[in-house]
């Protein structure tokens, strides 16, 4: 691994790295050029499949195998989708690659586009993102202007327009059919499936949805060969597991020295991440938990942070997945109550309200929570806590959508990972009322608090 | 002579309607104008009032209620003007882990709001964001279009300050 090279963040620290001339001169549109010249559709799909290239939005899917979904021979129009809302709490390479690298994006787009044979992209990007939406909106401009994009790309018969849509402040709309519903302009509630989005998408076309770092991967994958990508990251274990391949883009935040973007191979230990590019814990500290990959994937006790993260390994040790590969470090002097506060607030919030298990689970974990924080919890409260988490999400099969999971994540992991902790604070803090039964005070708390 | 009409004067001026028109085009239903409606009209009045939801579903060939709908999900839009300046302190996670929820009560102290209001002098509307996707600068406000890094609370009188001038700039 000493002789890593990054790709995806190649270009960032250069002067106007975010213009058509200075990509071009680090050999941008080189792989556009080269799939326009002597490739099909079909030798794209087939390249990227072969390259196992899993998404990098969260849920981790093979990105060539989800392109193959797509109709055959259908009349179109095929849509793809963007996505670019990037909310996950504790991530942001997407908006380090759209700010500091749009054409590079936008050259995974354009192939993209190509080998699922769509004729209109659509870039859904969060409203908290202005930098990003008008680095992309310029780079997309300089493409019109160029002959990258519109009728007939350089000379070929394929035409292709990409257009930016803006969010509204809403995380559920990175869910992609909530993505699709928000872009028809309805209320972004996600759809229950199948049918998938590459059968019936946006406006019941077919469509593919991808993330911004998932696209960003794509150029250098036909330049570099399906090879290349395989020679890093994790192989696959057996048949269930698709591998962990390429290079993947890290973040770090929270209680570490230097938070930032690291783009490693698949598969780097979370101390690793910690220390060597995080520069460790921060105030000489000692390290207590972290998120393995966004807030929704739970929590790593200290002992775990030897885990790879990898497609596979957090999952082994209770944590729903790899999810975006952002890490945030708490230190020893963290308290884990504020820790699940903070996450049932922001599910509860973030709830799209369709489904009720969801919309109740979050809503009244969150108040669970506030009540404990605030000295009025009780030792059962852990265990209907627990019970709300085992209830809610597709995996029980009682959701629509994965926002359920991520909420339910950092309550099993939390409880059952640091059970004492909860326990002490609950009899610190309600010496008297810890083991009522009765939530007597609950709700005029809850009242106060809100 | 045909009845005057009983409305009053349109919410929506001629530039808005040409704006929101313009994105016609880029997508296969006008529904989907709907979220590029609504930020125009928001850019324009920093709310969008109940007024210009008729207004809006006629351009776009919908039922007031269906972009009512849509503007209700999103709690974004907001009935009455918000400030010259709308700026969200982040309280998620990574933000929180660094002091964000200090900075926050320490902003809204100094401006004399709670999150979501606005200040008396119309400039400021202070809000709580969720991950505005700035953790590696955290704790991260965004303000606008502008994006405050790395904030303590010892900065607040200065950050304030900054957002009053911010706002007088936009005025
Ligand atoms: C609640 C929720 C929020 C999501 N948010 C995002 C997001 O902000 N960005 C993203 O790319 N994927 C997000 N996803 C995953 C998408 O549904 C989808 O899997 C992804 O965009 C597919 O692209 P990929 O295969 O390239 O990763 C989210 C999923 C859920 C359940
Ligand atoms: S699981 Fe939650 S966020 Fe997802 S559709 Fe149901 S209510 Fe909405
Ligand atoms: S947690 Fe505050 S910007 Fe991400």
């Amino acid at each position: 691994m000493a002789e890593f090279e990054p790709v995806l963040l190649a270009n960032i620290h250069k002067t106007d790295s975010h213009t058509l001339p200075v990509y071009q001169a680090a050999g941008g549109y080189a792989a556009l050029k080269k799939v326009l010249a002597g490739m099909s559709p079909v030798d794209v799909v087939e390249l990227v499949k072969a390259s196992g290239l899993r998404g990098r939005g969260g849920a981790g899917f093979p990105c060539g195998l989800k392109w193959s979904f797509l109709p055959k021979d259908h009349p179109g129009p095929i849509y793809m989708c963007v996505n670019a809302d990037e909310s996950e709490p504790a991530t942001f390479n997407n908006r380090i690659l759209m700010e500091l690298d749009p054409h590079h994006v936008i050259e995974g787009i354009i192939i993209g586009c190509f080998a699922t044979r769509a004729s209109t992209a659509y870039v859904y990007v969060r409203y908290e993102y202005p930098t990003a939406f008008q680095r992309l909106q310029q780079a997309i401009d300089e493409c019109y202007a160029s002959g990258f994009l519109g009728k007939n790309i350089q000379g070929s018969p394929f035409s292709l327009d990409i257009f930016m849509h803006r969010g509204a402040a809403a995380y559920i709309c990175g869910e992609e059919t909530g993505l699709i519903e928000s872009l028809e302009g309805k209320r972004a509630w996600p759809r229950i499936k199948p049918p998938f989005p590459a059968i019936e998408g946006a406006f019941r076309k077919p469509t593919v949805v991808n993330n911004i770092e998932t696209m960003a991967n794509v150029p250098h994958i036909v330049n570099r060969g399906a090879d290349w990508f395989k020679s890093m990251g994790i192989p696959s274990t057996g048949p269930k597991d698709p591998g962990s391949y390429g290079p993947k883009l890290y973040c770090i935040s929270g209680h570490v020295n230097k938070p930032g973007c690291y783009e490693m191979p698949l598969g780097i230990t979370c101390r690793e991440l910690i220390d060597r590019y995080g520069g460790g814990v921060w105030k000489g500290r000692k390290g207590k938990a972290a998120i393995p990959g966004g807030l929704s994937m739970g929590l790593f006790t200290e002992k775990e942070f030897d885990t790879p993260l990898d497609f596979a390994v957090p999952g082994k040790v209770g944590c729903l997945g790899l999810g975006t590969a952002a890490v945030t470090v708490m230190d020893e002097t963290y308290s884990m109550i504020d820790y699940l506060h903070n996450a049932c607030r922001f599910f509860a919030h973030e709830s799209c309200g369709q489904c009720t298990p969801c919309r109740e689970g979050t809503s009244w974990s969150e108040r669970i929570l506030t009540r404990i924080k605030h000295g009025k919890g009780r030792l059962k409260d852990l265990d209907i806590l627990l019970s709300i988490a085992g209830a809610i999400g597709i995996i029980p099969g009682t959701t629509i959508c994965g926002l359920a999971d991520g909420a339910a994540w950092p309550i099993k992991n939390a409880i059952n990972k640091f059970r004492g902790e909860f326990e002490d604070h609950i009899k610190r803090t309600n010496p008297t009322g810890y083991a009522q039964e009765e939530p007597a005070e609950a709700l005029q708390l809850v009242e106060l608090v809100h | 002579m045909p009845a005057p009409p009983t409305t009053a004067t349109p919410v929506l001026t001629p530039a808005m309607r040409a704006e929101i028109e313009a994105f016609i085009p880029r997508y296969p239903t006008k529904q989907a104008v709907t979220l590029p409606a609504l930020h125009v009209v928001n850019e324009h009045l920093r709310c969008v009032p109940m007024e210009a939801i008729p207004e809006i579903a006629s351009i776009l060939e919908l039922a007031p209620a269906q972009v009512y709908d849509t503007l209700s999900f999103y709690g974004f839009f907001k009935p009455s003007p918000c400030g010259k300046v709308r700026a969200w302190v982040c309280r998620s996670i990574s933000c929180a882990l660094r002091g964000g929820e200090e900075v926050l009560s320490a902003l809204s102290d100094k401006l004399g709001v709670k999150a979501g209001q606005t200040t008396a002098d119309g400039k400021v509307t202070l809000e709580f964001g969720e991950c505005l996707g700035l953790c590696d600068f955290s704790p991260a406000m965004l303000a606008g279009t502008k994006v405050y890094k790395n904030m303590s609370v010892e900065q607040v009188d200065e950050v304030a300050a900054l957002l009053k001038e911010q706002a007088d700039q936009h005025g």
